[in-house]
């Protein structure tokens, strides 16, 4: 455990040191600011507008931080030869599987947490509520997600060389999971065989990433999501999570690494 | 004599790439043990073998055929490289740590207590004579200082077992004084030093023992002095004449 936690413990640094974090959190802060500053049509619900747009930036800064910080960690480490060292130490590559996958999750839990916590003080400053729990369970959905496109971008990394070929790939399809998921069941049910199967197939394959975006609940004040179905929520991207990681782990504990 | 590194008929394969997937043979039939407290050279021209035989006794390629083994330990344990330190060729660290960064990184790798990590961090960039850059990141360092840190991240665990690969290419002829220093100082105290290197000088200074391998196979292996009496002349003339160059051939 202590070689996963010293692991991810570099991957934390290696992400408050670079500037990605920084320029998206300004990024997003300056857009809610600026559109929070104008009046539109007098309308008094406009900050729930206010609440979708910062909520949609924060979905995508979150993203764009996880995906481009889990894509670079194995072939970065390739390329620029750290590997070696670190697997000239008693660390086996599961512990390096685990460890980069624990340091970028926890990378994400603490951007999210700064993102979440500008958000809660800007809508709170406007509304003047404060449905923390609401807030909690759209964090806690989100981070749950980013778990499961993590591992699956951490998968790419032990097959794509590159870092840059695994980050468009990855952002590729995770886009396409998000938009196009969860419409395959509707679209196999208009197709003939065999496309109908294959599109069923892929329906039941793909994480469905889209049951973790509650962000219209969150701004449009709807009542808490049941507990359990967060619980199960949280165990199918654990599940979906495990088993990506694992799949990584068989590609990458034979892959030889010449120096 | 207990046997640190074990090698046993190792063979390795690779499919060149852009070959029709051939199969080019890095290391045949590789039998070679090297003994507690003993200082051995590996040596040979470039494209010999030496590196991927590193690679396999550090785990990063598996062998074809046959068994590697450190300390007794299969080299695909993890557990086989707790008692080794390495040291690369060149530089490879996490360029946007510190150097203490990067040693308290290691150590906690190794489990080394808290306490302890601080006082050999102290210790040890008192010894590669870089106290003063100590909170700067590597990214700011030097070449030298690079390979410095190396040095001492090699040394973090205090290891049994030093591993190094050509450990004195692009250092300045002080950084070289300095690891021929430690090498021997490692000696002194009774641990193994297992290292590749091209300056032959360097190694008849400070090895016990040398083995020559030429493409992928063991040529010859034995104490230096032996070896020098043996063919009468200094190892670099030994290491022409094996690789297959004739000194006539030099001559002219």
């Amino acid at each position: 455990m202590r070689t996963v936690l010293a692991l991810a413990g570099v991957v934390i640094k290696e992400l408050y040191r670079r500037k990605d974090f920084y320029v998206l959190f300004v990024l997003t802060a300056l857009i809610t600011l600026v559109l929070g500053a104008v009046k539109f049509f007098n309308d008094e619900h406009i900050v729930r507008y206010l609440k979708e747009i910062c909520l949609l930036l924060i979905w995508v800064s979150a993203l764009v931080i996880a995906i481009v910080t889990t894509a670079r960690q194995i072939p970065a480490e390739r390329e620029n030869r750290t590997i070696f060292p670190l697997l000239a130490k008693p660390v086996s590559r599961a512990q390096v599987i685990a460890g980069k996958f624990a340091g970028c999750w926890l990378a994400c839990a603490l951007v999210l947490a700064v993102f979440y916590i500008f958000f809660v003080v800007i809508s709170g400053s406007r509304e003047h509520e404060w449905p923390i729990l609401n807030y909690f369970q759209a964090m806690w959905l989100q981070w749950m997600m980013l778990g499961v496109v993590i591992a699956f971008v951490m998968f790419g990394s032990v097959i794509f060389a590159a870092p840059s070929s695994n980050t468009t790939i990855s952002f590729i399809l995770v886009i396409g999971i998000l938009f196009i998921g969860r419409h395959l069941g509707e679209v196999a049910l208009r197709q003939t065989e065999p496309v109908r199967s294959i599109a069923y197939t892929l329906y039941f394959l793909i994480p469905h990433l889209e049951w973790f975006d509650v962000r219209e609940r969150v701004a449009f004040h709807q009542n808490l999501i049941p507990w359990s179905a967060c619980g199960l929520a949280s165990l199918y991207a654990a599940c979906y999570s495990a088993f990506l990681l694992w799949a990584a782990w068989l590609v990458f504990r034979r892959k030889p690494l010449n120096v | 004599m207990e046997a640190i590194v074990e090698l046993n008929h190792l063979r390795v394969e690779y499919r060149a790439p852009g070959a029709g997937q051939l199969k080019k043979i890095a290391v045949k039939d590789l039998t070679l043990k090297v003994n507690a407290g003993e200082v051995f050279g590996f040596l040979g021209p470039n494209g010999a073998g030496k590196t991927t035989t590193m690679n396999v006794l550090l785990g990063f390629v598996n062998a074809t055929s046959g068994d590697a083994s450190l300390f007794g330990v299969n080299v695909r344990e993890p557990i086989a490289r707790q008692r080794i330190g390495y040291l690369p060729e060149l530089t490879y660290y996490y360029k946007f740590l510190t150097a203490e960064e990067i040693l308290r990184f290691y150590a906690k790798i190794f489990g080394i207590p808290a306490a302890e990590t601080e006082q050999r961090i102290d210790q040890l960039l008192k010894l590669v004579e870089l106290e003063h850059a100590r909170k700067r990141p590597l990214k700011s360092y030097s070449k030298g200082m690079q390979q410095r840190v190396g040095l001492a991240q090699a040394l973090i665990n205090n290891p049994d077992l030093l591993i190094l690969d050509e450990p004195t290419s692009g250092l300045d002829p002080l950084g070289r004084m300095k690891v021929r220093q430690i090498i021997q100082r490692l000696k002194n105290e009774g641990r193994t030093v297992f290292f590749s290197s091209h300056e032959l000088g360097e190694v008849e200074t400070v090895c016990d023992r040398v083995a020559i391998i030429n493409q992928g196979e063991l040529k010859v292996e034995g104490p230096v002095s032996e070896l020098m009496a043996k063919y009468e002349a200094n190892l670099e003339q030994i290491f022409l004449r094996i690789i297959g160059y004739q000194e006539e051939a030099i001559a002219a």
